[in-house]
């Protein structure tokens, strides 16, 4: 007579077995947490970030001008203004060069000179912002006997941001179908008409996304601007060649003038502004791949 | 035409490249001529005597940046592997833009927070517990009087790194055939056997390049850590006590120099910090080269 297993226990594990689904179990559960914590920090910082900045926000706090550095009320409108401008400037300058490395990169270079550009730009990727930030102070001010400046701000920044967008644009173009552009190289297309026609329309939403990205850290950058354009005036300056107010120099200000009021509104706006565009930049990426059926 | 331009481009990058190398170094010079190689192991930092050395900015970046890494990859792997292989793709895709988002908070904003709200928190609760559990460890002396401390900087920074380490690693984990893990499940691995047996050892090399990354990133944080860190230019074996970083002595005080020399010496400590910096970033590339997946780092 066959012998059956006991139906009450057949299937509950024991000795072995036990401890390698304990194991199992306190991994999951441990990067559960892991994931958790992280949540969790973001949460956190954009809890107390709300809770401290937003009852400083009114319309006034937006749009007036900067408090004078002895302390006191004043708003953040200049430094908004200077920072949207600056972040548009670093923009035009970054983009077509980013966009012009990755095409050398991926379609002019032999693999060899491709991975030598390629290693410099991810050298560039991994300075510390505040290098940057002091490289340019030293070229365009101690070496010129100049002052501070919005364009100088701009140049920096853009050192900081260049990398960012070549790397997104490289990968981006390497992710262009290769059937697109042989079908076009069969019909015998310049290899410049083929890049515009067809490997650009191809990788522009991704390329688009990491600019997007690359603004909005631009935008929060406080190193690259500290020793470039700081030493603003209160009021809205449009002007590159003279210094501008910019949001992360204005609240690194208010933080040694001791005016956290301030400091926590402006910190709040900046969080906003900086969050809401990679939201819109992720959706908007999504919604482009879903369209392209990727 | 558009070859031209595009070699153009890359020739303004290699320009700013190379002209930046060249006039950091440039402007050092004074203080490398009289200090030497010295400069990095001598312990007092009195501009105005005329007294530089960096042994202390060395110290506390390298512990702040391997402190945080510590913490970054624990916690960035193990989120890297749930994105990856333990929650549906609609979870992760809700969880894994959260992460990437902690990312892109301005590190003047980090430093406010770490100022008012962790610092005190961290002075009040963690380290005493931490001192009471951990006290036999020379580390982890008793607390200061305040809560800037080189501890403060690392856990500010571990959360910097970590959305860094958690997106790459994620993606290398993603490049894992699905044929090797399925094998391992097939013969009855549990989630974690297969992710120890087949999953790490794998991507080990993809791991190693994400990690010196984060730490590349870690040692040139300036304006964050310098809101916490606490600005003292003494080397703390007891890492609740206040200390500096290269990085963050340069925000502090570039803009007002005692003198031409400690101008010159905080242009030293930026070639040091960009030593580093080149260091690490050559490091993971040429890990990640060697590696079979390492997600295109």
């Amino acid at each position: 007579m066959a012998t059956y297993p006991d139906p009450e226990h057949a299937l509950t594990p024991s000795g072995n077995l036990r401890r390698r689904l304990a194991y199992n179990a306190l991994f999951e559960g441990g990067a559960g947490f892991a994931a958790f914590l992280a949540v969790g920090v973001l949460l956190l910082v954009a809890i107390s970030i709300a809770a401290h900045g937003l009852p400083v926000i009114n319309l006034h706090f937006l749009t007036g001008s900067l408090p004078p550095p002895s302390g006191g009320v004043g708003g953040i409108g200049p430094a908004l203004i200077g920072t949207l401008e600056m972040v548009a400037f670093v923009i035009a300058i970054t983009l077509p060069l980013a966009v012009l490395i990755a095409l050398f990169v991926t379609q002019f270079a032999s693999p060899r000179v491709g991975n030598a550009v390629r290693m410099v730009v991810d050298v560039m990727n991994g300075l510390p912002t505040i290098v940057v930030g002091v490289f340019i102070f030293a070229v365009l001010i101690a070496a010129t006997h100049g002052g501070f400046a919005g364009w100088k701000g701009i140049v920096a920044l853009s050192i900081v941001i260049l990398p960012l967008i070549t790397r997104a644009t490289i990968e981006a173009i390497s992710r262009v179908p290769e059937l697109l552009t042989e079908a076009a190289d069969a019909l015998g297309v310049a290899r410049w008409r083929t890049v515009i026609g067809v490997i650009l329309p191809t990788a522009s939403p991704s390329i688009l996304t990491a600019t997007i990205l690359a603004g909005a850290r631009a935008a929060g950058e406080t190193a690259p601007v500290l020793f470039t354009d700081s030493g603003f005036g209160q009021t809205t300056q449009l002007n590159p060649l003279h210094a501008m107010p910019n949001m992360p120099l204005e609240i690194y200000y208010l933080i040694t003038t001791l005016n956290f009021q301030e400091a926590w509104g402006a910190a709040f706006v900046l969080l906003v502004l900086i969050l809401a565009t990679n939201l819109l930049a992720r959706t908007f990426l999504r919604r482009a791949q879903r369209k392209r059926g990727l | 035409m558009l070859f031209g331009l595009a070699i153009g481009a890359v020739i303004v990058a290699l320009v700013v490249m190379v002209s930046l190398l060249y006039q950091i170094v440039h402007s050092a010079s004074p203080a490398i001529d009289r200090y030497g190689v010295g400069f990095a192991f001598h312990k007092t930092w009195q501009p105005v005597e005329y007294k530089l050395g960096a042994w202390s900015l060395i110290y506390g970046t390298l512990m702040t940046s391997v402190l945080s890494l510590i913490g970054a990859t624990i916690l960035g792997v193990a989120i890297g592997l749930l994105l990856a292989y333990m929650v549906p793709k609609r979870v992760s895709a809700v969880i894994g833009p959260l992460v990437e988002m902690l990312a892109a908070v301005p590190s003047i904003v980090i430093g406010l927070l770490g100022i008012i709200v962790i610092a005190p928190f961290v002075v009040k609760h963690v380290e005493p517990a931490l001192h009471s559990v951990l006290g036999f460890i020379p580390l982890f002396g008793p607390p200061g009087l305040v809560g800037n401390s080189v501890f403060t900087a690392s856990l500010v920074l571990t959360f910097m790194v970590l959305p860094i380490i958690a997106a790459l690693t994620r993606d290398i984990f993603l490049t894992v055939p699905s044929e090797l893990r399925d094998g391992a499940a097939a013969l009855g691995a549990t989630r974690w056997e297969v992710i120890r047996g087949v999953v790490l050892p794998t991507t080990t090399g993809g791991i190693a390049s994400a990690c010196v990354l984060g730490f590349g990133r870690a040692l040139g944080e300036a304006i964050a850590v310098a809101q916490v860190v606490g600005a003292t230019t003494v080397a703390h074996f007891n890492i609740f006590l206040q200390g500096y970083t290269l990085a963050s002595i340069i925000a502090n005080q570039f803009t007002s120099p005692a003198n031409n020399l400690h101008l010159a010496a905080l242009y030293y400590c930026a070639v040091i910090l960009l030593l580093f910096s080149l260091a690490s970033n050559l490091l993971a590339q040429y890990i990640a080269r060697r590696s079979r997946y390492s997600a295109g780092l």
